[in-house]
């Protein structure tokens, strides 16, 4: 990129870093790249019922050219990954990159000759999201740990910089930015719960303990 | 004049649309209850007194079409005692970036140790953070429920675990229902044959 480059550290990065990164999480324009029953669930999650509009996403550009975030939505077949490198190269950076379902991600049930064992063989990825398919509610999530973690991305390699002496120090969020659940971060008590556990090491736990507490047929062996 | 009062009709569509509720969901904000038998996460369930359900004999793993699914089992003796009977599980991995979430894993289960729970917020950016270990996935302990390992307090063999189970499931995030008012509490002994 341009002038965050050639300044020396520290100089104007931090604000600018900031602001660039705002811009740039707050609009995506994903690249249409549906390649199986992945990409009817990302669809739906275009759709009025989950509506990505609410995050000025809603359209899926036709061109790479204009588009920063490709959603790999299903699996990834051999004769498809030159097709997949080229659409990836196609795109202005700064640009992300989604797996969406196990296919894309790892190949899932498809370990065989015929499919390529996770798209990170070929692009590099932002953000793995499981599920056969993932629901809509799943994409929406990976969207928004991705805007998370875009705005906390350094800019230029004197950002790279700071970041890692910040690293160094110990300047750290408690939660990764990416890491966790977006209905937990959106709700300011369950946030402040999960931060507690993931302190602890037991925010699996807290998940369940949470997901337990919700079911009422389970009061026999929980809620007592 | 037709072209006239049609554009009216068309137009009214759009107008009546104002007026009706919105559809889209608040999933952030206020998450979906799914239905209770969606298929989201696993849980590895825990027996009343904390004991792991879990006998490591990876028939999960074998039902798994996707190979998520990694199981090394270990033997239990009287001094480490993880799970009533033989044997259980010393390594146990989900692969989540292969799990297709189809519950073949479910009804392999002899035990019902593991069974399924409705979270799905699960991406990640790294692909070995999709990796669960035994300790992400069991369920957390309960009040009268104690960190294995410890011997049997619900009988002297695992049949009387595996006999009251109906009545006192434990952790059993699943299809089990309360056994009644009056089920025994976690950490009290079963009687011999109580189901």
């Amino acid at each position: 990129m341009g002038i965050e480059e050639k300044l020396p550290s520290g100089i104007l990065l931090t604000s600018v870093e900031k602001l660039s990164n705002y811009a740039r999480k707050s609009s995506f324009w994903g690249a249409t790249f549906g390649l199986a029953c992945c990409a009817i669930e990302m669809m739906a999650a275009g759709g009025p019922h989950y509506d990505l509009g609410r995050w000025g996403m809603e359209v899926f550009r036709a061109s790479p050219r204009q588009a920063d975030l490709m959603i790999v939505a299903g699996r990834v077949s051999q004769k498809m990954a030159p097709v997949l490198r080229q659409i990836y190269d196609q795109m202005p950076e700064p640009r992300s990159v989604i797996s969406m379902g196990v296919c894309a991600s790892s190949g899932g049930m498809f370990n065989n000759y015929a499919i390529v064992q996770g798209v990170d063989h070929v692009v590099p990825v932002d953000m793995y999201l499981p599920g056969c398919p993932p629901r809509p509610e799943m994409l929406i999530d990976a969207i928004l740990k991705l805007r998370e973690k875009i705005l906390h991305q350094p800019l230029g390699p004197n950002g790279r910089k700071m970041l890692e002496a910040r690293k160094a120090r110990g300047d750290v969020p408690v939660v990764a930015p990416g890491a966790m659940p977006s209905s937990y971060r959106e709700n300011k008590a369950r946030r402040a719960e999960w931060e507690q556990a993931v302190k602890e090491g037991r925010e699996e736990q807290l998940r369940i303990e949470n997901w337990m507490k919700a079911q009422n047929h389970l009061s026999g062996g929980v809620n007592r | 004049m037709g072209t006239f009062t049609g554009s009216f009709k068309g137009f009214g569509v759009t107008f009546a649309h104002m007026f009706r509720k919105v559809v889209t969901t608040e999933y952030p904000f206020k998450p979906p209850t799914p239905a209770p038998r969606y298929h989201g996460r696993h849980i590895l369930n825990r027996h009343p007194d904390g004991l792991e359900k879990c006998i490591g004999c990876e028939l999960c793993a074998w039902a798994c079409p996707a190979d998520a699914i990694y199981v090394e089992g270990g033997d239990n003796t009287e001094e480490q005692r993880f799970s009533p009977g033989e044997r259980y599980a010393s390594v146990y991995q989900i692969n989540y970036a292969r799990c297709i979430f189809c519950g073949l894993c479910i009804e392999a289960c002899p035990t019902r140790s593991l069974t399924m729970s409705n979270e799905y917020e699960l991406a990640r950016d790294s692909r070995q953070d999709l990796i669960f270990t035994k300790e992400q996935l069991l369920a957390p302990l309960l009040p009268g429920m104690e960190q294995p390992p410890h011997p049997m307090r619900l009988g002297d063999s695992e049949k009387d675990y595996y006999l009251g189970s109906l009545t006192n499931p434990g952790t059993s995030a699943g299809a089990e229902r309360a056994g009644g008012a009056d089920a025994s509490q976690p950490g009290e002994p079963l009687s011999r044959g109580a189901a």
